[in-house]
C-alpha cells in the first residue's frame, strides 16, 4: 500500500489499469478453456444460452475498459472528443428505434448539432456549473419549443418525452464519464479510472451470480435474468473492490467502498431501466433491426456508464465542495 | 479527378456518419456481376444511400440515373453527376416523337456497367411503393443476363423529410434482395407487379409505419 502510494498520479493509474487489463485477460482465457470441457448432452442446449450471455457481459467489459483506456491515454481533449463521438452514435441508435414524425425534425437538430456539441465544449473548458444545468434546463425548454414551433399536436408529449429522455442518457450521462477524467480534485486529478475499475468488478460480479444462482427475477417480464440478489452481489463486489482501490481515491477506505456501491448499484439499476425500454420498443438488442452486418448495438454496452456516471460525479463533487 | 474522388469520399462517410448506410446482402452477395439495383424512392438522399452501402471497388462501375434538365442545369451540379457519380443523364420530355427514352440506359448497360433505377419515377412519402413504370421490363426483355436485384431502402424519410435540408442521424439500411427474372410467357403488368411486391418483401418487419 505504502509502495501505491508513493507513485504519482499517472503511474498509479496506470498500474490499475495493468490489473484490470490482466484480469479481465485472465477471466477470457479462463472462460475459453472452461468452455472446453465436456457436457453431457442434454445440459448442452441450457449451457450454451449461458455461455452466449456470459461472453455477451464479458464482452461489455472488455469494450468499456479498452474505451476508458483509450480516454486516459488520449488526455483530456481526447477523452472528451472520444465520448462526444460515442454520445453522438448512442444518440442516434436510440432515436433511430423511436417513432420519430415529421415535426420533430427540428428539435432532433437542436439536440444533435447544438446540444450536444455545446455540452462537450464545456466539458472540455471545465464549466462544471453550466454543464450540469444545459441539458436538464436549457435543453428541456429548447426541444419543446422547437416542436411546438413545427405545429404538429399529435402526441406532443409522448414524443418530446421520447427525446428529452434520450438526450438525458445518451448525452447528459455520458457526458460525466470524460467530466470525471477532468474533475479537478486536489492532488487528484484524472481519478475516473476508479469509476470504470470498481463499474467492472461490479458488473463482473453480477454476471457470475447470474448464471451461477438460480433466483426469481423481480421483473420476468422486462429482464429474465435481473435479480436483486445478483444486484446486491454486484454492488458488494463493486464496493470491495472500491475499498480495496481507495489508494487511488481521495476517499478513506469506508468512504470509497460507499461510493463504490452506490456507482455501481445506480449503473446496474440503469442496465434493467434500458431494458425496459428495449421491450418497450420491441427488440432484443440495440442497434439495427435486421442486424446482419456492422450493426453495434452500442447502446447495449454503455448503458451502465451512462447512469452511474452523473450520480458518481455529482457525489463526489458535492463531497468536495462541503469538505473544502 | 482527384478532386471527386475526395468528394466522393467525403459523401460516402457523410452517409455513413449520419445513417450507417449498412448494406444487408440478403438474397446475394455482393460481386462485380453486372446488375440492375431496382429500389423504392423515398428522398433524394436515396442514390447516395446505396452508394454508400455498396463496397468501393462495386462503387465505380454502378450508374445512377439523373434527371438531365435538373442536374444538368448549373455547373456545379452537372460536376456532381458527372465526375463524382458518373450518372447516366436521361431526358423526361422527349425531343422528337420516336426518341427512345432508354436510350441511354441500354448504352450503358451494354458497356458492361450496373445500374440503379428508382421505377416509381418519382418520390413517394407513402411508406409503400407506387406502382412500377414499364422501364424496368424493357431493360430486363433487352439484358436477360443482367440480373435484377430488388432493394429496400429503409428509414430514409425520417433522416431528411421533404423541405428539410439539414439531415437527422438515424440508423438506415438498405436490403437487397434476391435477384428476379422475366419468367417465360409473363407479360409486363404481372412482371412489374411482382418486381414492386419484391422489393416490399425486403422490408425489415414492423418499421413500416
Amino acid at each position: 500500500m505504502r509502495w501505491l502510494k508513493s507513485l504519482n498520479s499517472g503511474e498509479q493509474v496506470a498500474f490499475l489499469f495493468v490489473v484490470l487489463f490482466g484480469a479481465l485477460l485472465l477471466v477470457s482465457i479462463g472462460s475459453v478453456l472452461w468452455s472446453l470441457r465436456e457436457r453431457p448432452e442434454e445440459e448442452q442446449e441450457a449451457w450454451q444460452a449461458r455461455w452466449a450471455r456470459f461472453r455477451h457481459e464479458l464482452n461489455m467489459v472488455w469494450v468499456g475498459a479498452c474505451l476508458f483506456w483509450a480516454a486516459w491515454v488520449s488526455g483530456p481533449v481526447g477523452a472528451t472528443l472520444l465520448f462526444a463521438v460515442f454520445s453522438f452514435l448512442a444518440f442516434r441508435e436510440f432515436i433511430t428505434l423511436l417513432h420519430t414524425r415529421r415535426a420533430d425534425h427540428r428539435g432532433l437538430i437542436i439536440s444533435f448539432f447544438v446540444i450536444l456539441p455545446l455540452q462537450y465544449v464545456l466539458v472540455g473548458t471545465r464549466h462544471f456549473d453550466l454543464f450540469s444545468v444545459l441539458i436538464p434546463v436549457y435543453g428541456f425548454l429548447a426541444i419543446p419549443v422547437a416542436s411546438a414551433l413545427a405545429d404538429d399536436p399529435g402526441r406532443f408529449l409522448e414524443r418530446n418525452a421520447k427525446i428529452q429522455w434520450g438526450i438525458m442518457v445518451c448525452v447528459y450521462g455520458l457526458s460525466h464519464a470524460p467530466a470525471l477524467l477532468l474533475l479537478d480534485i486536489p492532488k487528484y486529478q484524472g481519478r475516473g479510472a476508479f469509476l470504470l475499475a470498481v463499474l467492472a468488478c461490479g458488473q463482473i460480479a453480477q454476471a457470475i451470480a447470474t448464471s451461477r444462482f438460480r433466483a426469481k427475477p423481480v421483473a420476468r417480464r422486462i429482464s429474465r435474468s435481473f435479480t436483486m440478489k445478483a444486484w446486491w452481489i454486484g454492488a458488494f463486489a463493486a464496493a470491495f473492490a472500491g475499498a480495496l482501490l481507495y489508494w487511488i481515491t481521495p476517499f478513506k477506505a469506508g468512504q470509497a467502498a460507499i461510493a463504490a456501491f452506490v456507482a455501481a448499484g445506480c449503473g446496474s439499476f440503469g442496465a434493467f431501466v434500458m431494458q425496459a425500454l428495449k421491450r418497450d420498443a420491441g427488440i432484443n438488442a440495440w442497434g439495427n433491426r435486421s442486424a446482419i452486418t456492422g450493426a453495434v448495438g452500442l447502446l447495449d454496452r454503455i448503458a451502465v456508464m451512462c447512469f452511474a456516471a452523473p450520480v458518481f460525479f455529482h457525489s463526489v463533487r458535492w463531497y468536495f465542495r462541503a469538505a473544502t | 479527378m482527384v478532386l471527386a474522388e475526395i468528394t466522393g469520399l467525403f459523401l460516402s462517410s457523410l452517409a455513413r456518419l449520419i445513417t450507417g448506410a449498412q448494406g444487408h446482402w440478403k438474397g446475394c452477395p455482393p460481386t462485380s456481376e453486372q446488375r440492375i439495383y431496382f429500389a423504392n424512392h423515398q428522398s433524394h438522399f436515396d442514390w447516395v444511400l446505396i452508394w454508400a452501402s455498396l463496397p468501393g471497388e462495386l462503387r465505380a462501375r454502378t450508374r445512377p440515373i439523373a434527371a438531365r434538365d435538373y442536374w444538368t442545369s448549373t455547373k456545379l451540379k452537372t460536376w456532381i453527376t458527372t465526375a463524382v457519380f458518373n450518372a447516366v443523364y436521361v431526358s423526361r420530355t422527349r425531343a422528337t416523337p420516336d426518341e427512345d427514352p432508354l436510350e441511354p440506359l441500354v448504352e450503358t448497360l451494354q458497356n458492361g456497367d450496373s445500374l440503379v433505377i428508382f421505377p416509381e419515377g418519382t418520390r413517394s412519402n407513402k411508406g409503400t411503393p407506387q406502382p412500377f413504370k414499364a422501364g424496368l421490363y424493357h431493360l430486363s426483355e433487352q439484358f436477360p443476363d443482367v440480373q435484377l436485384i430488388p432493394t429496400w431502402i429503409d428509414n430514409v424519410q425520417r433522416v431528411m423529410p421533404k423541405g428539410e435540408v439539414v439531415p437527422v442521424p438515424i440508423l438506415c439500411t438498405v436490403t437487397f434482395g434476391a435477384p428476379i427474372r422475366i419468367e417465360p410467357g409473363e407479360d409486363k403488368r404481372a412482371f412489374l407487379e411482382r418486381a414492386r411486391a419484391a422489393v416490399v418483401a425486403l422490408r425489415p418487419g414492423g418499421s413500416g409505419q
